[in-house]
């Protein structure tokens, strides 16, 4: 039986004040489950950044609530908020977000460091992690002489390694060339597997749609569509990024 | 390695023009204030050296005596009504003044400040006697110049003929690291010479030398030497170094002027390591949200910003002190030379830190306020 990670509830989000007051998201409910790779997807200011940052608890709901494996979120200050983050939520970036002075390792390891995790056990769970991603050949490699794609797997790394049981990615692939994406969706596709860990991803890119097990799609603050792949299209071949 | 010592000392040394322009405003700043205390804690000692080396346990000066350089005359009737209270051992006489040196060849005049005292153990002698003895300031005309002088003076040698005031004088020992404070250099003379040299009445001095008796009570001593004289104080050494620094440091003005271009240096410093902190905060900032983002405490960033600036702080006051040694070096034998002891150099190392704290506050101020959100931006 899977587990719901996340659970949001009526959550309304007004940005802005005065004459340039939006509402952002209009009462959206949704939860996601353990081993379950969902896609969020719509059109640009429909509110995926937006839901992202309140279920990445970077953001607080103008009304609504958040619960977090049972916890609830909402009305946190932004140090308990930090704390939540740190202690379940695992973040992808578009633009990656590497320290450029870091090692590989170095930036996966910041990710433990943050969590007070400073022994020698944490340089092993970082390399650990790094191979997962296919990179532990890459430990000592500083970004800049990394591809995009083993860019976005360092960033990847540095989001799993302390084992959050929500990993969050915002538009993951958008920066990467199609080799390079389907490099990283399927190693993103493969760690959704785990039932200890929901996986929602922000996209526009219609390429990594196979790798979903749920599809869900956001109009005007709003969840308009919710569907769920019958088969396990995890497991079929992503044509979209076929050369 | 820690890594927020890493990430710290790698986003410094990323961008070394930011960094030299941070360590420079750190080494200005510490040289600068290193320069004026050290020229201030050299004047503080300066100004007493006289005062240091005599002999006292009490020092009967003219009422309203402001420094050792500036009094009037007290009486021979004074010294007698000293030596007439109990416990008093000795009360010697010394004169002091301002009188106009001829060198031996001509030239112009040079000001020098004559200090005489009787040739025994109670008086302010010359000391760091290097040739010549004291006991020679006896002979006729025989006077006292540290070698420093020696060219301001016209001398080149020992026993060498000058005069002062118009009066024959003949140098007859010469003494090593005796400096003024200011360009006028000491001249030690007998009593009478110098009473002579300054016209000073033979029953008078300006200042009288204390001691007490060794079982004498020293503040019953005090008080009866207080009642007994009339237009007359009666200081301790501490008391007498204390009016002499106030005088010299903060009535003239001279020390306050160091003081005051100390406390620019620390805060130019200030400003120029706020400035570069500041804006390698700014350039990353991106860097400090994907660490919020991830979740880090503010704490956490609080250290990473706090220990860039301590980095700053040592190196620049590793090549701070470089310098300044340097320039103490250079000026040991100044009129005024930097002095730098062992407390101004750990001050100086605890002042660099905290002025880099004081510079991190704007940064930590951008920092505390950033939003994670900015990591969503493209």
């Amino acid at each position: 039986m899977t587990q719901t990670m996340i659970e949001a509830n009526e959550i309304r989000m007004a940005l802005g004040e005065g004459a340039g007051r939006v509402e952002a998201l209009k009462g959206i409910n949704l939860s996601l489950a353990g081993g379950e790779l969902t896609l969020l997807m719509g059109p640009s200011g429909s509110g995926k950044t937006t839901l992202l940052s309140v279920l990445g608890c970077m953001l607080s709901p103008t009304s609504g609530s958040v619960n977090i494996r049972g916890r609830a979120v909402t009305g946190l200050d932004a140090e308990a908020l930090a704390q939540v983050r740190r202690e379940n939520i695992g973040f992808v970036f578009q633009s990656y977000h590497l320290f450029p002075t870091l090692t590989a390792a170095e930036n996966v390891r910041l990710s433990l460091d943050v969590r007070g995790h400073r022994c020698l056990d944490a340089r092993a769970k970082a390399k650990e992690a790094l191979a997962t991603v296919g990179l532990g050949h890459k430990a000592g490699a500083f970004p800049r002489a990394l591809s995009g794609g083993e860019q976005q797997r360092v960033a990847v790394a540095r989001a799993i390694v302390g084992n959050p049981s929500l990993l969050l990615a915002d538009e993951p692939t958008a920066a990467l060339d199609s080799e390079n994406g389907q490099a990283v969706m399927t190693v993103l596709a493969e760690l959704a597997k785990d039932p200890s860990r929901a996986m929602f991803i922000v996209t526009h890119d219609p390429r990594i749609v196979p790798f979903a097990d749920r599809i869900l799609r956001i109009e005007d603050g709003r969840i308009v569509d919710d569907q769920r792949s019958g088969a396990n299209v995890r497991t079929l071949r992503p044509l979209k990024y076929a050369s | 390695m820690n890594l927020i010592f890493t990430l710290a000392f790698r986003n410094l040394f990323h961008d070394r023009v930011r960094l030299i322009a941070t360590v420079i405003g750190i080494v200005f700043s510490i040289v600068l204030v290193t320069v004026q205390l050290g020229v201030f804690l050299s004047f503080e000692r300066m100004v007493t050296t006289m005062i240091d080396h005599a002999p006292a346990d009490f020092w009967i000066v003219p009422s309203e005596t402001r420094s050792f350089e500036e009094s009037s005359l007290l009486s021979g009737r004074q010294r007698l009504q000293a030596l007439s209270v109990d416990g008093v051992s000795s009360v010697t006489p010394l004169v002091v003044g301002y009188a106009s040196w001829r060198k031996p060849n001509g030239g112009a005049s040079t000001p020098v400040l004559v200090v005489g005292a009787p040739a025994n153990a109670a008086g302010l002698q010359p000391w760091n006697v290097v040739e010549g003895a004291v006991d020679d300031l006896s002979t006729p005309d025989g006077v006292a110049i540290d070698r420093s002088y020696f060219e301001q003076l016209g001398i080149a040698q020992i026993r060498q003929r000058a005069e002062i005031n118009n009066q024959k004088a003949r140098v007859m020992a010469v003494t090593s690291g005796i400096r003024s404070f200011t360009t006028t250099p000491h001249v030690f003379a007998s009593l009478d010479h110098a009473r002579s040299y300054l016209g000073v009445p033979p029953n008078r001095a300006n200042y009288y030398v204390v001691r007490v008796a060794p079982n004498a009570n020293a503040t019953v001593v005090r008080n009866q030497l207080a009642g007994a004289l009339s237009d007359a104080e009666v200081l301790t050494p501490d008391e007498f170094r204390h009016r002499t620094r106030i005088f010299w440091l903060f009535d003239t003005g001279a020390g306050a002027a160091l003081l005051g271009s100390a406390i620019l240096g620390i805060i130019v410093g200030t400003i120029i390591v706020a400035q570069t902190l500041y804006s390698s905060t700014k350039d990353h900032l991106k860097e400090f949200a994907t660490l919020r983002a991830i979740g880090s405490a503010r704490k956490y960033i609080l250290k990473v910003i706090l220990t860039q600036a301590l980095i700053s702080a040592v190196v620049g006051f590793s090549i701070a002190v470089s310098i300044d040694l340097s320039l103490v070096k250079m000026t040991r034998d100044a009129a005024l030379p930097i002095l730098m002891t062992p407390e101004l150099s750990a001050g100086l190392f605890t002042l660099t830190i905290v002025m880099c704290a004081i510079a991190a506050v704007a940064a930590i101020r951008v920092v505390t306020r950033i939003d994670p959100v900015l990591v969503f931006a493209q």
